[in-house]
């Protein structure tokens, strides 16, 4: 079990209320100011991209693998499937590619 | 000024069902990388119900799992997070007006882009009865997808569950593409935020920076660049026309 377990779930839950809470609960305004907006718009797809790459590459036993899934995940994503089939379907190619790797001795 | 609104609870629980169904899928997954990632299937759980949302959780979970810092969590769960603060402050409009301050903190526990998109769907004001039953059953169906996820990782066999380690960042890719297909400043600030985040990743000196304060470090230059090149024009919809469509809306959802 990691390390300081119950910390990470306190800050987890008590962050993620807090920023739904406040503002039903406290704020009776509009936020007006269009960069703000447009900010808190981006931010969603500027996290997931950053947390993605190249973190991606080294999520698995060889860079291969990894390279081989993302390539998988990018291309259904693009098709617009849904989120398990894409995770999946990455999972599986780098599962078969590991195989290949363990059986043709690749480096 | 308010228009009579919606407040039926057996109709939030109708409209909430098709949501439920959707979280199944995507909390199974969120178990199973719980699990393999080491936590136990109790606390997979937990996290589920104190949570409630999707990719909070995983980032969440990739934190946990690189013994990252209590202020990079709190800080990767607050902007990755912040969305929701918009959906809530656009909620606070359409909400009815008497609900009181305790029940809006209860309610406010259930906002996700799903449910907030129904919520901001319905004609007029929304009832507290009404929200607490659209929240019922997409809560249920967090849980319980979690808890099957997370059971279902427990019985795989450990060479399965090595090959899931990319399933989290697949879920990412196929949250953020689609999107950013659609829209070109979507993917000016995505390849910005890649980019800048493999520099950070690769270049030396730079490199000595944590995961964690470089994802946010990426996160806000690239998210403030795309939003001085392509600030979202204000949409003033035309009378009778659907209400949810004001204001950035959240283009996660399935």
């Amino acid at each position: 079990m990691p390390e300081r377990l119950p910390q990470y779930l306190l800050v987890m839950a008590t962050v993620t209320y807090l920023v739904r809470m406040a503002p039903l609960a406290f704020f009776r305004r509009e936020i007006r100011s269009v960069f703000l907006r447009s900010f808190l718009y981006y931010v969603q797809f500027a996290m997931l991209g950053a947390m993605t790459f190249p973190a991606i590459f080294f999520s698995t036993n060889s860079v291969l693998s990894a390279v081989v899934g993302t390539l998988v995940a990018v291309a259904l994503a693009w098709r617009e499937k849904g989120l398990l089939t894409v995770a999946l379907s990455a999972c599986g190619a780098v599962f078969v590619v590991e195989i290949l790797q363990r059986i043709v001795k690749f480096p | 000024m308010q228009a009579p609104g919606v407040n039926s609870a057996k109709k939030g629980i109708h409209d909430g069902l098709p949501i439920a169904l959707g979280y199944l899928s995507v909390s199974f997954t969120f178990g199973m990388m719980a699990v393999a990632a080491g936590l136990p299937v109790w606390v997979a759980v937990l996290i589920s119900m104190t949570n409630l949302t999707s990719a909070g959780q995983f980032a969440g979970l990739s934190l946990i799992t690189a013994g990252a810092s209590m202020v990079e969590m709190a800080l990767t769960q607050l902007t990755i997070n912040i969305r929701y603060s918009l959906m809530s402050l656009s909620l606070s409009q359409k909400l009815d007006r008497a609900v009181s301050l305790p029940h809006r903190l209860a309610l406010s526990f259930g906002i996700t882009d799903e449910i907030f998109a129904v919520a901001m769907g319905q004609t007029g004001t929304v009832g507290k009865r009404y929200f607490y039953g659209l929240m019922l059953m997409p809560y249920l169906g967090w849980s319980l997808g979690t808890l099957a996820g997370a059971l279902a990782g427990s019985v795989l066999p450990q060479w399965v569950v090595g090959a899931l380690g990319i399933a989290i960042y697949g879920m990412f890719v196929a949250i953020i593409l689609p999107p950013a297909r659609h829209s070109p400043a979507i993917r000016v600030v995505l390849l910005t935020a890649v980019a800048l985040s493999c520099l950070l990743h690769f270049a030396p000196v730079l490199n000595q920076i944590s995961s964690g304060f470089a994802i946010i470090l990426c996160t806000l230059a690239a998210a403030a660049l795309g939003a001085l090149l392509f600030p979202l024009r204000e949409e003033k919809p035309p009378a009778g026309t659907d209400a949810g469509q004001d204001g950035p809306r959240d283009e996660t959802e399935n």
